[in-house]
């Protein structure tokens, strides 16, 4: 199933490919890879994705991809694309089911030697208090409507009111972890049903909380300025809007499917359904999507208190000593408002990023003043076993890609051919051989999630720096893993 | 000899299934339980629990992936794992079947693999030969 593309591509430099505009496309395709990497991609029909983006009303500039680009529905999972907010279009499928699936770092004034021997103990303390895996709930905050809404509506804030974390935190996460404009009034009963018992678990797949410790820094100066240095302890979580996210994301691709249809939109795809931003379904999603979104980010909210915990708990120390500050979250499934320069204008774009990250550039007044002068971090989680890597944003990103980075490994296996791979051999041994612990909930994720089956997220983080398109300030390696 | 329910097929990011059925009513049957099938140890669940579903849909792709996600809407809500599919009336816009099942249990039930939704992406419900064939995209 898995069939190579028969679209043609460009070389414009040793890090961009083009795919010219022909038959109905109204822009350009542009994908951030190298040699190697573009040979990869045409395996699949990931650029025949990328060229049906192009079809869409009111798309603006080019359809773009970023290295670590894989086959989506619809949507290129590692796909940017930005619509006029006056004449262009929304759509769930170029968000993604899992509505603001992000990621966050914190670091620690851990180091390296002082978590030596505790590892395991720090893992079975996250899993137990953390829960994860199929179907995972809380039974210690289960939410009644009214209080869900809330959380819908004010993001962290509610979580933070709630002891969850201090203000500290909310000056620290994309959006302030609250994206305006959400409207609990149009996220169905079925949504809501599905989030009550989700607030502050993992979920599956490739969810996780990971312990690790600063490798490598690439810029001295830029790790200074995010508080990194060698060996440092650090935990980044991984985590979305759970059942929530995707129950809106399916309840407005049936709306959308009928409004393509009633707006007259021609769709290269089914997938693509979407509806004029200025419509009432147009609006709705983008009001539906925010809710899902700020539960997301109070989602990784309380994780982070229960890791905060679970350290407490491991190494018999208070939060003052151990600090495990919020460096910086980011979502990489999500659909933004945003202002951007086009042919010499400042224009109000829909900015979609499916598998992508925000980048924004120093100076830029939505990157927080502590950061404002070195640029947004950006915080690439590799896959299980292998490395993460932290960048900043760039001048080169915010004028070529709607200020718009990779967001992490894209896959190169199917999960099947990985069970296939991994069939004889102890996942979890093997990685506790290279000294990592890893507790995971569901069975077939440790062989699903093998580092085989992913793109190698250096390579991916290596073509976004060279290209411009974010800068490379440290590397992260993982000592200790729970996951869904 | 038993004709196969369904088979996977290879998808970079996702899951495909390939179901198989003589009638449309065997076909959703067969889709249900190769939902269950990816996600649980199926032989472990006992039938102590009926639901009875109604599901609509413009056509029966629709039908197939609205099918699908509403058991999972189960699953997630109630906790429901599912082992028989009783689809008792299937239309080109609506379906009614009784599906049985159990709570889960996490003492006794193996859960193998998280589904977040079932897509569009490359759906097919189509007559062929002596039956019909349904392909459809699991997100997970």
């Amino acid at each position: 199933m898995t069939e190579q593309t028969n679209i043609q591509v460009q070389k414009v430099d040793e890090y961009r490919w083009k795919i010219a505009k022909e038959g109905n496309m109204r822009v350009d395709g542009i994908i951030y890879a190298d040699e190697r990497m573009i040979e990869e991609i045409k395996k699949d029909k990931s650029l025949d994705q990328v060229a049906n983006v192009a079809h869409l009303p009111g798309i603006v500039k080019y359809s773009l991809a970023m290295p670590d680009i894989h086959w989506g529905y619809g949507f290129p999972i590692g796909g940017v694309a930005a619509f006029d907010a006056e004449e262009g279009i929304i759509s769930p499928g170029g968000v993604g089911y899992d509505i603001n699936c992000g990621v966050r770092l914190l670091r620690s004034r851990l180091f390296r030697e002082e978590v030596s021997g505790k590892m395991k103990r720090l893992v079975d303390t996250l899993f137990s208090n953390i829960p994860s895996g199929v179907g995972s709930r809380r039974k210690d905050l289960k939410l009644d409507f009214q209080r869900e809404k809330e959380v819908l509506s004010k993001g962290v804030a509610w979580a933070v009111s709630q002891g969850f974390g201090t203000e500290k935190d909310l000056e620290h996460i994309e959006e302030g972890g609250c994206i305006k404009g959400a409207d609990p009034a149009v996220v169905s009963d079925k949504a809501l049903e599905r989030g009550r018992a989700q607030l502050g678990t993992l979920g599956s797949g490739n969810h996780f909380v990971e312990v690790g410790y600063v490798s490598e820094v690439y810029d001295k100066q830029l790790a200074l300025a995010l508080g990194l240095e060698l060996d440092q302890i650090t935990v980044v979580v991984h985590t979305g809007s759970r059942g929530l996210g995707y129950q809106v994301c399916d309840d407005y691709i049936k709306v959308m499917l009928n409004a393509a249809r009633e707006y007259d939109i021609e769709l290269p795809d089914r997938q693509l359904c979407c509806a004029p931003i200025n419509s009432p379904q147009g609006r709705d999603y983008f009001a539906a999507m925010a809710c899902a979104a700020n539960y997301a980010f109070t989602n990784r909210q309380l994780i982070t208190h229960w890791v905060r915990q679970s350290f407490e708990q491991t190494f018999q120390m208070d939060l003052r000593h151990l600090q495990l500050d919020l460096i910086y979250d980011v979502c990489h499934n999500i659909a933004k408002f945003e202002t951007h320069v086009v042919n010499g204008q400042k224009k109000k774009l829909c900015v979609h990023r499916k598998g992508a990250t925000r980048a924004f550039p120093p100076g830029h007044s939505d990157v927080p003043e502590a950061y404002r002068s070195i640029g947004q971090p950006v915080l690439i989680p590799g896959d299980m076993g292998r490395c993460s890597y932290v960048l900043v944003g760039t001048v080169g990103a915010y004028e070529e890609t709607f200020g718009s980075s990779c967001h992490g490994a894209g896959r190169v296996m199917s999960r099947n051919q990985a069970m296939k791979t991994a069939k004889g051999r102890h996942i979890a041994r093997e990685l506790e051989d290279s000294g990592i612990f890893v507790h995971a909930a569901t069975r077939a994720t440790l062989a699903e999630e093998i580092p085989e089956a992913y793109k190698d997220v250096t390579e991916v983080v290596d073509i976004v720096h060279h290209a411009g398109i974010g800068k490379k300030v440290a590397q992260l390696r993982p000592l200790g893993v729970i996951k869904g | 000899m038993t004709q196969k329910k369904y088979r996977l097929i290879n998808h970079t990011a996702d899951l495909g299934i390939e179901v198989y059925g003589e009638g449309l009513q065997e076909l959703f049957s067969n889709a249900g339980f190769a939902l269950f099938d990816i996600m649980t140890d199926i032989s472990r669940v006992r039938e102590t629990t009926e639901k009875f579903i109604t599901v609509e849909g413009n056509d029966l792709e629709q039908l197939m992936v609205n099918w699908l996600n509403d058991l999972l809407y189960l699953f997630d809500v109630e906790g429901l794992l599912f082992k028989r599919f009783e689809v008792q009336e299937v239309a080109d816009n609506h379906l009614k079947a009784l599906v049985v099942g159990e709570c889960y249990d996490p003492d006794r039930h193996i859960m193998e693999t998280a589904v977040k939704a079932a897509t569009y992406h490359q759906i097919q419900v189509v007559k062929e030969n002596n039956g019909w064939r349904a392909q459809i995209i699991i997100d997970l």
